[in-house]
């Protein structure tokens, strides 16, 4: 529960934390809220040499209504997403979701960013853009490119962010008065999901991520493909698992968390919460 | 005359200082001048399972950065010790031949700093010859693969060993009209106290050791502590700092504490240890972990005849107080509240390589409690009876003089049908009993599951009294010395009730003294739902003996006679009967008597002996039928702890105990992989139960004084987790009933409990 020494850098704006990155390469790691890499570290399981500290770059925690899409700055806080009046009103799953990420000091100290860039399959937030056909926004030593969130996730805690680069904006396209639900089947309040799932649906167009149902998130396409070729929403729940491999581990079997993802992505879509 | 304290909700005088500057626990003595300079240990520990060691290589980590030493048993010389409960097991405190679970202690790294000490344990390089790690009880019992060659076999106590016969198997039940049988896994948890364990140890200029320990029984880890360092127990000197919870697990001193001495008096200085969060889950004591194969029978009408249990005991890797539980606690109380005319009990403990099994809040009566609810569950559903109405029929009718059961435990005072009636009422069970049926009638998806436990525990069990001391200052004030070791019982309010109830001294001015082996050399501290019914016991009777004795000092100073002096509570005074003008406060009687010894009494009471506590819960729970996601929706507890003292401490005691008790229900289990590697050693992967899982709890006031002690108190401390676990198992089979399902094994976790609907539809 002691980390292994390493160093420490802050960084006040993305230039320097990227020019910072670029000096130390593969042995350093940005810092934001803590709340993914510090449990690693304590556990020894990552053990970086340097550490970037980026929470302090103050112009990177915004919520901005950019038109058709929501604009979030990567450092935002997952309670500023919750509370956000601009996505309360565009895009609720993003809030409702964000609501249920850990418990409230979790929420007060982690950043949407760092849940993304950390891309763990089991987070919330990665899922949930992803339903959302979200576009990140990565700045590296050249500028800044675009990776489309089907694109990001590449395999287990591991994305399409090159070692240079660093996430700096979420870019959630408007919810325009789609249905949604957010289903997060736990053992506790404050646990990771055993499965979860974050769908929306606005007459045969839809989108269902699902959280924990693999190495990375899960964008369930058969469902979202057979409610567009007019399935009933039961009809359709019975594909979520098309795309998923989960694991069996402590918490649930394989077969037990294809069964959730029917149920829950059932009850997501059914949902008339707008 | 105000009336008496006793029976009020008196706050908490420890309060202020927990909700304000916080407690001062083993890891916040930073001004403890004898801890100046002290170095940290940081033990080193298996990662196998079982295995011979073959090589331990510790000089790359001794070439570390401030690195004072790296000790193994062999540097130390630490020669095998015995079990006190099976002899033929031995071990060293730090491994040296073998190892027998993951997280055994085998060397000791001192350093300056702890995250020094953290940074060179992967740098001790142990080699192990890979033993076969035995997980699975039943499996440990066949194997040939032995942990202790001596003990001739994994099973290292059995009841027949006392004597006692062995079960009959199904003849028993030849007369039976119904036989119902089960095989229930009480399973394995861990106490997880939010204060891990912590210890610092310290060698004066006169030879003695003084060691700081966060346990629950200072006085009895001065022997153990003596032996491990080769001094006389008069050497020794521990004192308790705050301690954040025991449960049980903090009764014993551990080889990690007992070796602290040593390692201060090798390396010259004073060392302090903390284990981490994760080195607690593996390395503080498990509790529970028993396998019970059960039967029940008796007639149609609903009486049962006859039960018998043979309850098999996970003992883990040592032979510590997790072995003897089974005999000694669960095997007495496995008649419960009912008047079963034949009873057949046979306890089997098992050694296995996973973490040593403990006393865990209720320490064998919350499993025998679990195997009697459940076999009347399972008799009930065999006759298609009500469950409450079978429990009605075979209960033990009220008894106002001692009863004893077939198997031989004699229970002080019990009323077990009123407990019952109460809490139904309570809980409106004929409500949620409509409520269910028409959750059932309509088919959905959300079921309403009732279950009922009643039951009857053993408190008190341990040690025949208890010491104590009121001592007067100068100005009035008194100290108490008391031999119970509070870990967030509240006993310097309850203590401070008692004395002013005698002396009418205010609680304000009365300070509780406790877990200094020099200030308080007797005591056996708090465990087993002891501390009130003698600890407290014995401040009333003393602080009764020491108003005597100042009523003669009084009589004296006030040139009359003896009998002639009242104590005036009200104004904390003594004067003659009818002259109170003259008087003679506390203060005066103390300082007049400071010449001779000061005004003080103490002895050491004792009690005829232990109480037994009831109850009845009635849990209600919702269960998706979908998913198997039980939600605890209602939860009502009837426990007659006899005279209460604080109604707000003893409600404290049993919001805790249920919450502990519900979480083995439903949540908590430590889980190994088939290498015998800890998958539950953090609190993320170990579902520690949260205020987010649990209803309010309703309490339902009764109390039945016992005749055992002198202030009718029976103890409080375990009856939650003792009630609650079975009525809330039970609720949650009673939910999925209607599809066949007959048992599920606790955690019922929504897998189990979707798994259990699928195989039985």
């Amino acid at each position: 529960m002691i980390p292994a020494p390493f160093d420490y850098k802050r960084a006040s704006s993305a230039a320097e934390a990227i020019s910072l990155v670029s000096e130390y390469g593969e042995d350093a790691k940005f810092l934001a809220g803590g709340h993914s890499l510090l449990p690693l570290m304590k556990l020894r399981l990552a053990q970086p040499a340097v550490l970037i500290d980026i929470a302090r770059i103050q112009d990177l925690s915004y919520i901005r209504d950019a038109g058709d899409h929501i604009a979030i700055g990567a450092l935002t806080r997952h309670m500023d997403v919750e509370k956000s009046p601009i996505l309360a009103e565009h895009a609720p799953l993003l809030s409702f979701a964000a609501s249920h990420v850990g418990d409230p000091q979790v929420r007060h100290r982690g950043t949407i960013g760092g849940s993304i860039a950390h891309a763990d399959s089991a987070s919330d937030l990665p899922a949930t853009t992803l339903a959302l056909g979200a576009t990140y926004v990565v700045q590296g030593p050249n500028g800044t490119r675009e990776i489309a969130a089907a694109d990001f996730y590449i395999g287990f805690l591991e994305s399409a962010l090159a070692p240079d680069e660093m996430l700096t904006e979420i870019r959630v396209p408007k919810m325009n008065g789609a249905t949604w639900g957010f289903q997060k089947f736990n053992r506790r309040a404050q646990d990771w999901a055993i499965v979860g799932v974050a769908a929306w649906k606005r007459g045969t167009e839809s989108g269902v991520g699902l959280v924990n149902m693999g190495s990375v998130p899960v964008l369930a396409t058969s469902v979202a493909k057979a409610i567009a070729g007019g399935a009933s929403i039961s009809d359709a729940a019975k594909l979520a698992g098309a795309e998923a491999e989960p694991q069996s581990d402590l918490n649930a079997s394989a077969q037990y968390r294809v069964h959730l993802a029917e149920v829950l992505v059932r009850r997501a879509l059914e949902s008339t919460s707008k | 005359m105000a009336g008496s304290i006793l029976g009020n909700r008196v706050l908490r005088k420890e309060d202020p200082k927990f909700l304000t500057t916080g407690g001062v626990y083993v890891d916040d003595l930073l001004d403890e001048p004898a801890l100046q300079g002290a170095l940290h240990v940081t033990y080193v520990r298996s990662t196998v399972a079982h295995g011979v060691i073959t090589s331990i290589d510790t000089s790359d980590a001794a070439s570390m950065p401030g690195i004072i030493a790296v000790l193994t048993g062999k540097d130390l010389g630490l020669e095998f010790v015995p079990s006190a409960y099976n002899p033929a097991a031995t071990r060293t405190l730090l491994a040296t031949d073998k190892v027998r679970f993951v997280g055994e202690p085998i060397a000791a790294i001192v350093s300056n700093t702890r995250e020094q000490g953290e940074d060179a344990i992967d740098a001790v390089v142990i080699d192990y010859d890979v033993l076969p790690a035995l997980i699975d009880l039943e499996e440990a019992m066949a194997s040939t693969t032995l942990l202790y060659e001596a003990c001739g076999s994994n099973v290292v106590f059995d009841s027949m060993v006392l004597g006692l016969p062995d079960n009959t198997g199904d003849a028993y039940f030849a007369d039976c009209e119904v036989v119902a049988k089960g095989r229930f896994l009480n399973q394995r948890v861990a106490p997880c106290p939010l204060e891990v364990r912590g210890a610092a140890a310290s060698w004066g200029k006169d030879g003695r050791l003084t060691e700081w320990l966060s346990t629950q029984h200072a006085q009895g880890a001065v022997a153990p502590i003596a032996a491990a360092n080769g001094i006389d127990a008069s050497m020794v000197h521990v004192k308790t700092p705050d301690v954040g919870g025991g449960f049980g697990a903090k009764i014993g001193a551990y080889p990690e504490e007992l070796l602290l001495g040593v390692i201060a008096k090798r390396v010259g200085k004073a060392v302090r240890w903390r284990e981490t969060r994760s080195e607690s889950m593996v390395g503080l004591g498990h509790g529970r972990a028993q396998l019970q194969y059960v039967t029940i029978g008796g007639k149609r009408d609903g009486t049962v005849t006859h039960y018998q249990l043979w309850a098999i005991q996970d003992s883990g890797s040592w032979v510590d107080m997790g072995t003897i539980l089974a005999p000694f606690m669960t095997r007495p109380m496995s008649s419960g509240v009912y008047a079963i005319p034949n009873i057949e009990c046979r306890t089997t403990s098992v050694v296995t390589n996973t973490t040593p099994t403990v006393a865990y809040r209720g320490a064998g009566r919350p499993e025998a409690t679990a195997a009697i609810e459940r076999a009347m569950d399972i008799f009930a559903l065999e006759i298609g009876m009500d469950a409450v109405e079978v429990r009605r029929k075979n209960l033990i009718p009220k008894f106002m003089t001692p009863h004893t059961t077939v198997v031989g435990q004699t229970y002080d005072v019990g009323d077990y049908e009123t407990s019952l009636n109460k809490v139904l009422d309570a809980a409106d069970y004929k409500g949620w009993r409509a409520k269910q049926k028409v959750a059932r009638d309509s088919g959905a998806t959300k079921q309403i599951g009732i279950g009922v436990s009643v039951y009857v525990e053993i408190t008190g069990g341990v040690g025949n009294g208890e010491s104590a001391k009121v001592e007067i200052q100068d100005n009035g004030h008194a100290l108490i010395y008391t031999g119970t070791s509070p870990h967030g019982q509240g006993h310097a309010t309850s203590w401070a009730m008692l004395a002013n109830e005698q002396t009418g001294i205010p609680i304000e001015n009365i300070e509780l003294v406790w877990g200094d082996t020099d200030l308080v050399p007797i005591g056996t501290g708090t465990m087993g739902s002891r501390s009130l019914q003698q600890g407290g016991n014995a401040v009333f009777a003393v602080a009764a003996e020491l108003v005597n004795k100042a009523k003669s000092v009084a009589a004296r100073l006030l040139e009359a006679s003896e009998e002639d002096i009242v104590l005036d509570k009200d104004a904390g005074s003594f004067h003659v009967a009818g002259t109170p003008a003259v008087a003679k406060t506390w203060a005066d009687l103390a300082v007049a008597e400071k010449q001779s010894g000061g005004l003080v009494h103490s002895d050491v009471i004792n009690v005829s002996g232990a109480t037994f506590p009831f109850g009845a819960h009635v849990a209600v729970v919702e269960v998706d039928v979908e998913t198997g996601k039980v939600t605890h929706i209602a939860h009502t507890a009837c426990d007659d702890a006899g005279k209460v003292l604080n109604p707000m401490l003893l409600e404290g005691q049993i919001h805790g105990g249920v919450a502990q008790g519900v979480a083995q229900a439903l949540l908590e289990e430590v889980c190994y992989d088939p290498d015998g590697n800890p998958i539950t050693s953090n609190l993320a992967d170990y579902a520690f139960i949260s205020a987010a899982e649990l209803p309010s709890v309703t309490v339902v006031h009764m109390e039945t004084p016992t005749p055992i002690n002198l202030i009718g108190a029976k103890g409080i401390g375990e009856s939650g987790t003792i009630g609650s676990t079975p009525s809330v198992q039970s609720a949650v089979v009673d939910a999925v009933s209607q599809f066949g399902v007959k048992h599920i094994d606790m955690p019922t976790t929504a897998e189990k409990v979707w798994a259990a609907i699928q195989s039985a539809r």
